[in-house]
């Protein structure tokens, strides 16, 4: 990289808070996805001055420049694709406020997802979304992915709990948006920026509600013997209007994985089993948990088990939540997609996607959010194949067509990135790209901040199979 | 102000027809807005039809507002140009329900009330407690941004409409989001359309998520003698376990409001006597749930009344007497209509402020009403957001200047003290140049300015009409 750039970086923000060494870049050339983007330099900001200053810089270099939080994203949102400077936030990390009486936190954009919601359970409350990698990942991340979880089912996604922001635009401009009241006067502007996935500024500072933690929590798990009996029990959950807090789908593929790694007490000899809480006030679970109960059981539920305590409770979601770290044992490397359906096509589309898995010669994992229709179907392969890789992504491609074409969308909450660039014209013309690509140059006008992002650089649907293929990873992350 | 290019309008009927287009002065004044009235009015019937006006607004440079049901079309200043009234109430399709989804697909024409109806045999509804609700239109209610009780527990339009198909400035058919619950596929633009005022785009369809109909519902109103008081009831509330599907906090002025000819006309079912507050504050609150959570709740309400200083408790209603839950709730729901429906010159302020602060905003709007000689009444969310109607004693230069000197000080005390957000939805037309519509200016307006710019570069929809003079 340019040595005066990587000399005036080191200046304003320290040796410490620099890395620039061919070695410690590979660290950062990979998020959880399998896509690769080597930055010429990681830099650490300590505070919003630092974020200005690397802006200011990169203007005046010209270079590119990508945010970055714990890296554990899924579409390679953080990668600094055509190199430049990686801005990462792991070092502006503190609760800056925390407003129990407002329900409200102030937060830097490094705080990791589950340490806010640790750190105001004390008070009653939490941050509700959950992401399953909200061990590491952080707030600020999940801003620019507009990140979920399981429990988004009943308590939505991150952009139904960001009040406001302060950005650090791409210009250098640092700006507020929204306001920690409700109702911010104009046009949504947090509602624009969340889920923008960092290209129309690097986020510094986060005002989120805070949701009071439920009275009690109980803990479902129905066991099924055959996989459309579980899914077509969450089309009639919800045709039921029957709403848990979280609803999710375990498969016997992904239930043996994970049970020999983390013994959370799944019937490995199962076909599916749903993993579902119900929450509220006592009488109100009470009652949910039993027309829950009596659904799945309609739909031949070997047997719906209650965790009976907390503990067991936490161990059946320490298996979901690191459902996907198991997987990694299993096989060296996967591809998991993120595709979201009409909750009423369930049925359907697990069906197709045993069909795919055949065609192209997998045994293809589903572990998703039910409940949403979000379906995660995890594809294994080798990456030391070049064929297998090449199969895994055709296979993913066309379960993602398939929910296209049933009405639904190609990402649920992993975001576009690089790795769905190429599938946006499933979703959107020309026109609208083009419209949504005026909106990011209104705010990010040359194109330095998170460049070849989820635009597709070259235009129409043929060149959707005619992808070309990278070198596969020869490691793969773990969100 | 500029006229249209001769020619221009029935160049216009030309494209779009005879049957779509009226130049007829006499009903063109029914689309007027602060007094101008446009050139011509177009009821088009498809999207189609809507991107062949914009495109020919564009080619034009003629200027365009859209209008639904027009229950909200004072909301914003004087449009700066208005050649073109664009009226979507032919639109008013539900292009598709799943009730096994959830989901929806609109027209924006499409009434608010026939589509409660429609979700009601599904045991469904639409959680927008829409003020103007037999009359209003989806697509008019989400543009102007307008929210209403069930956000206690439902949220506003932002949290559950889930995508749109729109029209921009220069005539670009283009849409966001989709029709399932959850997607991060593009740019969230639709959250931009919510509450624009028709700056942005013409809404072709939107896109909803739809809930599962409580039920069983159960109202409760208590009577405090301070505002503190009732506000510490609402801290108690929202700090227990307790989940309210509405919570609002009614000031003294509201009990001869909600019995007066107007409030009579806007929501038929009779309210039972005593159950507001005349010289004291009232707190209402309602349920849902089944039999055993809601003696739960009323049980643990009680207490909790008492505790604040509450001097009378009572059940409002439930499912066995739908006419008085209607009649209260549909009240809280309309205050905004009932008021101006009660007075020409009433003038009402939206505020938004952080739950501690709702105490202090009500007192702020008491004294600038009091030092004014204004007669106020106000409505305040558990959330935070208030609304002042100012009485003003008629139309005219002398009240204005009250007004303007209690608006003022609102504003000030409101943004500038407390940090919330006001704004003035409605006054009396002529005054808007008086007033300040949107409150103080905002560090963020040259962002919307460069976001009106993408969608709007010719400035041909409802120009000046938005903050800022967007």
């Amino acid at each position: 990289m340019d040595a005066k750039l990587l000399a005036e970086v080191q200046r304003l923000l320290g040796p410490d808070n620099v890395l620039y060494k061919a070695e410690d870049l590979l660290l950062y050339e990979y998020d959880g996805s399998v896509e690769i983007g080597r930055p010429d330099c990681v830099v650490f900001p300590q505070n919003t001055e630092h974020v200005v200053s690397i802006v200011a810089l990169a203007n005046r270099f010209q270079t590119p420049l990508v945010g970055r939080g714990a890296g554990t994203g899924l579409s390679g949102g953080a990668l600094a694709r055509t190199g430049g400077i990686l801005t990462v936030f792991s070092r502006m990390n503190r609760i800056l406020q925390v407003d129990a009486q407002n329900q409200r936190a102030v937060v830097q954009p490094g705080v990791v997802n589950s340490d806010l919601s640790a750190g105001v359970a004390h008070l009653g409350l939490h941050f509700a979304p959950d992401p399953s990698s909200q061990k590491a990942c952080t707030i600020g991340g999940n801003v620019s992915e507009n990140s979920g979880g399981p429990h988004t089912l009943a308590y939505g996604v991150t952009t139904n709990h960001v009040l406001g922001m302060q950005v650090v635009l791409p210009t250098g401009e640092l700006v507020r948006i929204g306001n920690s009241a409700v109702d911010a006067t104009g046009y949504d502007l947090t509602g624009l920026f969340v889920g923008s996935e960092g290209t129309l500024g690097l986020v510094t500072e986060i005002t989120v509600k805070l949701t009071r933690l439920p009275e009690e929590t109980k803990t479902l798990l129905a066991i099924f013997d055959r996989v459309e009996d579980a899914t077509e029990t969450v089309a009639e959950l919800t045709a039921r209007g029957i709403t848990p807090a979280a609803c999710e789908m375990l498969d016997g593929w992904s239930l043996r994985a994970i049970e020999a790694y983390i013994h959370a007490g799944y019937p490995v000899d199962s076909a599916a089993v749903l993993l579902i809480d119900v929450d509220g006030l006592r009488e109100a679970a009470a009652a949910q948990a039993q027309q829950v109960g009596e659904v799945c059981r309609a739909h031949n539920a070997r047997e719906v088990r209650a965790a009976k305590d907390a503990k067991e409770r936490d161990l059946l979601w320490k298996g979901r939540k690191n459902a996907f770290a198991a997987v990694g044992r299993l096989s060296p490397c996967y591809y998991v997609q993120d595709g979201v359906i009409p909750r009423t096509k369930l049925p359907a589309t697990l069906r197709r996607i045993e069909e795919i898995g055949k065609k192209y010669g997998f045994e293809i994992g589903n572990i998703f959010h039910a409940g949403d229709g979000n379906l995660h179907p995890i594809v294994p392969f080798d990456p030391r194949d070049k064929e297998q890789f090449r199969r895994a992504v055709a296979a993913s491609d066309e379960i993602i067509e398939y929910c296209v074409a049933a009405g639904g969308t190609i990402t649920g909450e992993h975001g576009v990135g690089m790795e769905k660039d190429r599938l946006m014209p499933l979703m959107f013309s020309d026109a609208e790209l083009e419209l949504m690509k005026r909106v990011r140059n209104a705010f990010n006008p040359a194109g330095l901040l998170n460049p070849e992002k989820i635009f597709p650089s070259k235009k129409g649907c043929g060149e959707i199979h005619s992808r070309p293929l990278k070198d596969a990873p020869s490691e793969v992350s773990v969100a | 102000m500029n006229s249209p290019a001769p020619g221009a309008i029935s160049r216009l009927e030309g494209i779009v027809g005879s049957g779509v287009l009226t130049s007829d002065p006499g009903r063109l004044s029914a689309y007027a807005i602060d007094g101008i009235a446009p050139c011509a009015a177009v009821q088009p019937t498809s999207s189609e039809e809507i991107l062949e006006i914009v495109k020919f607004a564009a080619s034009e440079n003629l200027a365009i507002v859209v209008s639904g049901a027009r229950t909200k079309i004072g909301i914003g200043l004087a449009p700066r140009r208005y050649d073109i009234a664009l009226d979507v109430t032919r639109l008013n399709r539900i292009v598709a329900y799943d009730p096994g989804d959830l989901t929806l697909s609109v027209e924006p024409g499409v009434a608010i009330c026939h589509l409660q109806r429609t979700l009601n045999e599904h045991g469904q509804f639409l959680p927008h407690g829409a003020p103007f609700m037999t009359r209003a239109t989806v697509g008019g209610t989400i543009a102007s941004g307008v929210e209403g009780p069930l956000r206690q527990m439902y949220g506003t339009a932002r949290d559950f409409v889930l995508g749109m198909e729109f029209v921009t400035g220069d005539g670009v058919a283009a849409k966001s989001g989709g029709r399932v619950v959850k997607n991060v596929t593009g740019y969230d633009l639709h959250k931009l359309m919510i509450g624009s005022l028709g700056t942005l785009g013409v809404i072709t369809k939107i896109n909803l998520r739809t809930f599962p109909a409580p039920k069983s519902v159960r109202g409760f109103a208590a009577h405090f003698t301070h505002a503190a008081d009732a506000v510490a009831c609402r801290d108690g509330v929202v700090t227990s376990a307790l989940r309210p599907m509405t919570l609002d906090i009614l000031t003294p002025g509201v009990a001869e409001l909600f019995a007066g000819d107007a409030a009579r006309r806007m929501e038929p079912n009779e309210l039972p006597g005593g159950l507001l507050s005349r010289d004291g504050w009232t707190l209402t609150t309602g349920f849902s749930g089944n039999d055993e959570v809601l003696n739960r709740c009323e049980s643990e309400l009680r207490p909790m009344v008492e505790g604040a200083g509450g001097t009378h408790f009572c059940r409002i209603g439930d499912d066995k007497t739908p006419s008085a839950i209607a009649a209260a709730f549909g009240r809280i729901r309309e205050f905004v209509p009932i008021a101006l429906e009660s007075s020409a010159a009433c003038t009402i302020m939206k505020i938004a402020v952080l739950p501690e602060h709702l105490e202090h905003a009500v007192a702020a709007a008491k004294h600038a009403a009091d030092d004014h000689s204004l007669r106020w009444a106000a409505v305040a969310r558990g959330v935070g957001v208030i609304y002042v109607v100012l009485f003003a004693d008629a139309n005219d230069e002398k009240h204005m200047k009250c007004v303007a000197g209690a608006t003022n000080r609102i504003h000030e005390d409101c943004c500038a003290r407390l940090g919330g957000n006001s704004t003035i939805p409605w006054c009396p037309s002529k005054w808007k140049s008086s007033l300040s519509i949107w409150g103080p200016e905002r560090p963020d307006l040259p962002l919307m300015h460069k976001v009106k710019s993408v969608f709007d570069p010719q400035g041909i929809l409802a120009p000046g009409r938005f903050v800022g003079g967007i």
